[in-house]
C-alpha cells in the first residue's frame, strides 16, 4: 500500500470561526465572539456597596480583568445651580449642606467666601479663625470617613467604626457650634449665625489629644499591613501629567506628588497665620492618597491646636450696617433696624454686579464657586465646581486593565461623594 | 447486639450534632456579633434573653418566618438543592471528629474511623458543589462571579489544606483521629510537646514541621470556610454578597449555617490534630489506653475540654475575621498556589528527612 501524506491544516480558534462565518452553514451559527468567549457586561451601582451613594459603572470584564468602564453619574442630581438662580444668597447656604455632606461646614465656609468675595467684605479676625476651625473639622471628619470606607470597600470593617467613633465626636461639637449635628448651615454672607460657645474651645482641644490616637490606631492597624499594601500599591496609578490634565484636585492631586494646596497657594481665611504643611505623595497609587490623608488629618490637628492657642477677640462678623441682618433685640425696639431686616429678609442683600469665583480647598479638593451677579439679591448663574465629579473624570482610564477587585480600592482612594458630584 | 450499637450511635448523632454543634453554630454567630462588637468599641446585641444570649434564637424565628422567595429566573432545582449541599457536608463532617473520651464505656465519637482525616477532607470538598451550583442556578452576574472565585478557592486550597497535614500523618503513623489524640495526650500535644515521650530531643524537633503544618492548616481553614481574610466569594463590596445574593429566608440561612459549621468543624479538626482533642495538658486525668475504662466525670470534663478549645479557636477564627482586610482575588491564589502549597510540600519532605533521620 502506497503511502500517502495529507496536509493538515490545523487553525487558531479565531481563524476558524472567522471560516466558518465566511462559509455560510445552515443552521450552524457560531460567530467569533462564540468561540474565544464573550465578554461579561457587568451593572455596578447605582445601589452597590462599593459606589458610595449611587454611581453607577458599567464595567466589561474579560474574567476578573476590567477592558472597560463607563461610569454613569447623576442619579443624584437636584438640580443645585439652577435653584440658586431663584433664590437669595443666603438662602442658598442650607443647600450648599448637601454638597459633599460629609463636610457641611466646609462647604458653607466655601460659599460664604465665595459671596464675599463678590461684596467686596472681609471677615473679622476673630471670624476667620472661627471659619479656620469649621475647615478643619469638616476635613478631619471627612477624611475619617473617606479612610473609614476605604477601608471597609478593601475588607477592613473595624476600622471604618473606629474612624466612625471619632466622627460622631465631631458631630457633637458641631451640634455645640451650630446646633445641627449633620446640616450645619452655620455660614451666612458676611459672618456665622453665632459666636462660638464658651466651652466649645475646651471641647476641640479635647477632640484634638483624642483623635491623634485614634489616627495612630488606624496607623498600626492599615499602613503596615501586608494585604492592605497588597491592595493598594501600585494600584490605581495616577501620574503627575495625569492628574493635572484630568484637573484633579486636593488628596488625589497631592497623592500624585503635586504640591499644590490652595491654602498655601491661594491663601484664604487665616491660613498665613499657620503653621502647617502641605502633605504630598510620591507615586500617585491608591497607598499614596490613604497616606496623604492619614497626614492631613495630622495636619489638620496641628491648625487647629493653633487656633485654639492663639483665638482673637473681638466681632465674628462683618460690621455693615446695611447688608448684614442687625441683632435681633435691637429689630424689636428700633425702626432703622426693624426697617434694614425687612429689607434684608424680602429681597436679600444687594450684591454688585460682575463675576467672582473663588476656590476653597475643601477636604475633597477644590470646591470652587462661580457667580455671575447682575445686581440685587439673587446671582443670575452660579456653578459649582466640584471636586468629586472632576475626580471621578479619570475613572474610566484608572479602571481599564485593573482587576475587578480593585474597582473597589480605587474607588475608595479616589474618595468621592456623589451629592457633591451630581449637585 | 446490633440494636446497641445503632441505639448508640443514634444518641449520639443526636446528641452531638443536633444538641450540640447546631446550637454552637447558632452560638458561635453570637458570638461573633458579640467579640466583632467588643473589638469595635461597640455593645452588640444584648436585647434579647441575658446579654443577648437568645438572639440567635430570634434570628433563626425571623429566618423562618420569611417569606420563601424563589426568584422567576433561577433554575428551581439546582437553586434548592444548593443550600442543602453546602449544610449537609459540614455536618457529616461531624462523625469521625472524637469529642470526648468515653461515657458509660462508649467511645465519644459517632464513627471511629481507621481512615478519619480522609474522610473529612472528601466529604468537606463536597461543599464546593453547593456553592458552584448557588452561583449557577441563581443566573445572576454577581452569584455568577462570587461562586467562580469560590470554585477555585476552595479547590486550590483544598491541595494545601490536604498536604498540612501529612506530615502529622507521618509522624503519629496513623489516620485513626481517636488514636492520633490519645497520642497526643500521652505524650504531649502536636503543638505542645511538654510531657511523655514528647519531652526529647526528638518531639521538640519533629515539633517544627507540625508547627509549619500548623499554619499552613489553619491559613487554608480560613480560605476552606470562605471567612475573612479570603472570603472573596461573598465579599460583599464588590459581590454584593457572592453566591448567594438571590437567596432569602431559610435558605440564605442555611448558607450562613453551612458556613459557621464549617468553621466549628474545621475548629474541631484543628484542635483534635494539634492541640490534643479532648485532652488535658500533661496528662492529667489522661486514660491508660483508648480502651480502659474512664470514669464518668473523666469523660464530661474531656468532653468540656473538647469544647472549650473548640470554642477558643473560633473566637481566634473570629478576631482574625474583625481585623484584617481581604486578599485580591489573583493574590489569593498566588498565595495559595505559591506559598502555601509550596510550603506543604517543601515540610513533607522536611518531615520525611527529620523521621529518618531520628529512627
Amino acid at each position: 500500500m502506497a503511502n500517502t501524506s495529507k496536509e493538515l491544516e490545523i487553525q487558531d480558534s479565531a481563524a476558524r470561526a472567522a471560516q466558518l462565518a465566511g462559509a455560510e452553514l445552515e443552521g450552524y451559527q457560531q460567530t467569533t465572539e462564540d468561540l474565544v468567549g464573550e465578554k461579561l457586561v457587568l451593572n455596578m451601582g447605582p445601589s452597590h456597596p462599593a459606589t458610595h451613594g449611587v454611581l453607577r459603572l458599567i464595567l466589561e470584564l474579560d474574567g476578573e480583568e476590567i477592558t472597560k468602564a463607563d461610569p454613569d453619574v447623576g442619579f443624584l442630581h437636584r438640580g443645585d445651580e439652577k435653584i440658586a438662580e431663584n433664590m437669595q444668597y443666603n438662602q442658598f447656604v442650607p443647600y450648599t449642606d448637601r454638597l459633599d455632606y460629609l463636610a457641611p461646614l466646609a462647604n458653607n465656609v466655601a460659599y460664604a467666601l465665595a459671596v464675599e468675595k463678590l461684596m467686596g467684605w472681609e471677615l473679622p479676625a476673630r471670624g476667620q479663625t472661627v471659619r479656620t476651625i469649621c475647615c478643619e473639622l469638616a476635613r478631619i471628619s471627612a477624611h475619617l470617613l473617606g479612610i473609614g470606607a476605604y477601608a471597609m470597600d478593601v475588607g477592613a470593617m473595624t476600622v471604618f467604626l473606629y474612624t466612625f467613633t471619632q466622627r460622631e465626636t465631631i458631630y457633637n461639637l458641631s451640634e455645640q457650634l451650630t446646633g445641627a449635628r449633620f446640616t450645619t448651615s452655620y455660614t451666612r454672607v458676611g459672618g456665622q449665625t453665632r459666636d462660638i460657645p464658651e466651652d466649645f474651645l475646651d471641647s476641640l482641644s479635647k477632640f484634638c489629644d483624642e483623635v491623634l490616637p485614634c489616627i495612630d490606631e488606624v496607623d498600626t492597624l492599615l499602613s503596615r499591613n501586608k494585604i492592605f499594601l497588597d491592595r493598594t500599591r501600585d494600584i490605581g496609578v495616577i501620574s503627575k501629567e495625569d492628574a493635572i490634565t484630568w484637573g484633579l484636585s486636593g488628596p488625589n492631586l497631592r497623592g500624585s506628588g503635586i504640591e499644590h494646596d490652595l491654602r498655601k497657594s491661594n491663601p484664604y481665611l487665616d491660613y498665613e497665620r499657620f503653621d502647617f504643611d502641605v502633605v504630598v505623595g510620591s507615586s500617585g497609587d491608591c497607598y499614596d492618597r490613604y497616606l496623604v490623608r492619614m497626614e492631613e488629618m495630622r495636619q489638620s490637628v496641628r491648625i487647629l491646636r493653633q487656633c485654639i492657642a492663639d483665638m482673637p477677640d473681638g466681632p465674628v462678623n462683618v460690621a455693615d450696617s446695611k447688608e448684614m441682618l442687625p441683632e435681633k433685640d435691637r429689630v424689636l425696639m428700633n425702626m432703622e433696624e426693624l426697617i434694614h431686616h425687612f429689607i434684608l429678609v424680602t429681597q436679600g442683600l444687594d450684591a454688585p454686579e460682575g463675576e467672582v469665583y473663588f476656590g476653597a480647598e475643601n477636604p475633597k479638593g477644590e470646591l470652587g464657586f462661580f457667580i455671575h451677579s447682575k445686581g440685587g439679591g439673587v446671582p443670575y448663574r452660579m456653578k459649582i465646581r466640584s471636586p468629586s465629579f472632576i475626580n471621578l473624570s479619570i475613572l474610566p482610564q484608572l479602571l481599564e486593565g485593573s482587576m475587578m477587585s480593585d474597582t473597589v480600592a480605587i474607588l475608595g482612594s479616589l474618595d468621592f461623594v456623589m451629592g457633591e458630584c451630581d449637585r | 447486639m446490633d440494636w446497641y450499637i445503632i441505639l448508640a450511635a443514634t444518641i449520639k448523632i443526636v446528641v452531638f450534632v443536633f444538641l450540640v454543634t447546631l446550637p454552637l453554630v447558632a452560638m458561635s454567630v453570637w458570638a461573633e456579633r458579640r467579640v466583632s462588637a467588643a473589638i469595635q468599641d461597640r455593645v452588640g446585641p444584648n436585647r434579647v434573653g441575658p446579654a443577648g444570649l437568645l438572639q440567635p434564637v430570634a434570628d433563626g424565628i425571623k429566618f423562618l418566618l420569611k417569606e420563601d422567595f424563589t426568584p422567576n429566573h433561577v433554575r428551581k432545582s439546582f437553586y434548592w438543592l444548593a443550600p442543602a449541599l453546602t449544610m449537609i457536608p459540614s455536618l457529616l463532617t461531624c462523625a469521625v471528629i472524637p469529642f470526648g473520651s468515653q461515657l458509660f464505656g462508649e467511645k465519644m465519637v459517632i464513627a471511629d474511623l481507621d481512615v478519619g482525616p480522609l474522610f473529612v477532607f472528601a466529604v468537606a470538598s463536597l461543599t464546593v458543589y453547593g456553592i458552584v451550583l448557588a452561583g449557577w442556578a441563581s443566573n445572576s452576574k454577581y452569584p455568577f462571579l462570587g461562586s467562580v472565585r469560590s470554585t477555585s478557592q476552595m479547590i486550590s486550597y483544598e491541595i494545601s489544606l490536604g498536604l498540612s497535614i501529612v506530615p502529622l500523618l507521618m509522624i503519629y503513623g496513623e489516620l485513626n483521629l481517636g488514636r492520633i489524640v490519645m497520642e497526643q495526650a500521652q505524650n504531649g500535644w502536636a503543638l505542645l510537646p511538654l510531657w511523655g515521650e514528647g519531652l526529647s530531643v526528638k518531639g521538640w524537633l519533629l515539633a517544627v514541621p507540625l508547627f509549619i503544618s500548623f499554619i499552613v492548616f489553619t491559613t487554608s481553614m480560613f480560605a476552606e470556610t470562605n471567612r475573612l481574610p479570603f472570603d472573596l466569594p461573598e465579599c460583599e463590596t464588590e459581590l454584593v454578597a457572592g453566591y448567594h445574593t438571590e437567596y432569602s429566608s431559610m435558605k440564605f440561612a442555611l448558607f450562613f449555617l453551612g458556613e459557621y459549621a464549617a468553621m466549628i468543624i474545621g475548629s474541631g479538626l484543628a484542635v483534635t490534630l494539634f492541640f490534643g482533642g479532648w485532652s488535658l495538658p500533661f496528662g492529667w486525668l489522661t486514660p491508660e489506653s483508648l480502651d480502659a475504662e474512664v470514669p464518668f466525670w473523666h469523660g464530661l470534663i474531656h468532653i468540656g475540654v473538647f469544647f472549650g478549645k473548640v470554642i477558643l479557636f473560633i473566637i481566634f477564627f473570629i478576631a482574625v475575621r474583625w481585623t484584617l482586610p481581604r486578599f485580591r482575588y489573583d493574590q489569593l491564589m498566588k498565595l495559595g498556589w505559591v506559598v502555601f502549597f509550596e510550603l506543604a510540600l517543601a515540610n513533607v519532605i522536611l518531615t520525611a528527612l527529620l523521621l529518618m533521620w531520628l529512627k
